[in-house]
């Protein structure tokens, strides 16, 4: 029997921070109005000449170096990514070609803020079939590309990073139990709706998001799929070493601490600096636990995310 | 067994991390108990948790004090 397991991570934040002072004076919000209802304090913005691929192009030469691999060890990349640099090629082939490399398959995936649980599920699937035995998966964002900055509803809550994790084949587990769903009936509460026609822009090319609804249903959705993916994986809450939650709001966070009986002492908590970066806020997060020697080697990590579509899913992993 | 009113009360005051005492019959969640947008949907949630019922959105936005969410209880709880 063939495994994945996480043989390193990396990660990148842009230098550019930009603080809930700095927002409060072009919008109408204050410091303490977003970090009551959000915990986000700061967010990082990408320079105008820094891509999605540059972003993550960083954070990758990162989890190589963590990972002990060579490059040229890997043979699967994919990128998670709702700010892709183009229309295509698709961002994982510009990534591969910054990489200096070229042969193996690389391809994106879309699930917005579930993109990086997409991701990894489908990489640590390519790797128990015999497919892949080294793979890259890459959360990466340039979200600002996508705000509003005149809305003040969505304009504080998202930022730009990249994280990355190496997976490898191993005979012992690593991934322990993966869960993805989605449900498209959801799909107008949380979107950006523009599509290019004929050489112009159709339909709003801003974040749109109802909050309320979007809250509710990520609440129930999150605490839902934990409980399934650990009756996989034949495990109680009680197992789980770390919450690696997808950083989107502190009190959905919260929320599904509360109902696994998690302290938040066991919750990697990246928010408050970073915003909601979508799809790269998981590995970011993940890559903070490890590096800040939190999250240790043989400890259980139950990682989720959900995003639009509605899409979301967990992946429960012994690092 | 309480009756409707004491467990919405009860629940309000948990949801709103504010003493049972303060919760009376007519007290707002936002004017008078600090309730923020997030709390009411919170709030709403703990209220189809306990009651078993599904309360939708259109009929949510109505409910903004204590009494409204008994009343809504009433007449919509499975008897």
């Amino acid at each position: 029997m063939i495994y994945s397991r996480i043989a390193g991570t990396g990660s990148y934040l842009p230098e550019r921070i930009l603080t809930n002072h700095e927002l409060a004076q072009s919008v109408d919000t204050s410091d303490e109005w977003i970090v009551s209802r959000t915990g986000i304090s700061a967010r990082h913005i990408a320079a105008d000449d820094q891509l999605t691929s540059d972003l993550a192009l960083i954070a990758v030469e990162r989890a190589i170096e963590s990972a002990g691999i060579a490059r040229e060890d890997i043979d699967l990349l994919i990128v998670a990514t709702t700010t892709p640099d183009n229309i295509f090629p698709s961002t994982a082939c510009l990534l591969q070609d910054k990489l200096g490399l070229h042969g193996f398959p690389a391809f994106d995936v879309q699930a917005v803020c579930a993109g990086f649980a997409y991701a990894l599920t489908t990489a640590n699937a390519m790797i128990k079939s015999g497919a892949a035995k080294c793979a890259v998966v890459v959360g990466a964002e340039k979200l600002s590309n996508l705000i509003n900055w005149q809305d003040r509803a969505t304009c504080i809550l998202f930022g730009d990073g990249a994280g990355a994790v190496v997976l490898t084949a191993s005979a012992e587990p690593g991934i322990l139990a993966t869960k993805l769903h989605a449900d498209g009936r959801y799909n107008g509460i949380l979107k950006t709706a523009a599509r290019p026609k004929q050489g112009v822009l159709d339909g709003e090319p801003w974040i749109y998001m109802e909050g309320n609804a979007v809250f509710k249903f990520a609440v129930r959705a999150l605490a839902d799929v934990a409980e399934a993916t650990l009756a996989e994986a034949g495990l109680q809450k009680s197992d789980i070493d770390w919450l690696v939650p997808h950083q989107a709001n502190v009190r959905i966070i919260e929320s599904t601490a509360k109902h696994l009986g998690m302290s938040m002492d066991n919750v990697i908590v990246t928010l408050a600096q970073q915003g909601n970066t979508s799809a790269a806020s998981i590995p970011l997060a993940l890559d903070h636990g490890i590096r800040t020697g939190k999250i240790q080697r043989g400890q259980t990590l139950l990682m989720e995310g959900i995003g639009g579509g509605f899409a979301w899913g967990a992946i429960l992993a012994k690092y | 067994m309480e009756n409707i009113e004491q467990r919405v009360k009860k629940i309000v005051a948990e949801q709103l991390g504010v003493p049972e005492t303060d919760v009376k019959i007519d007290s707002s969640f936002v004017n008078d108990l600090g309730a923020d947008s997030l709390d009411t949907v919170e709030l709403v949630m703990a209220l189809e948790e306990e009651f078993e019922c599904e309360i939708p959105d259109e009929d949510a936005e109505k409910i903004t004090t204590v009494q409204q969410a008994v009343d809504y209880v009433n007449a919509h709880l499975n008897k």
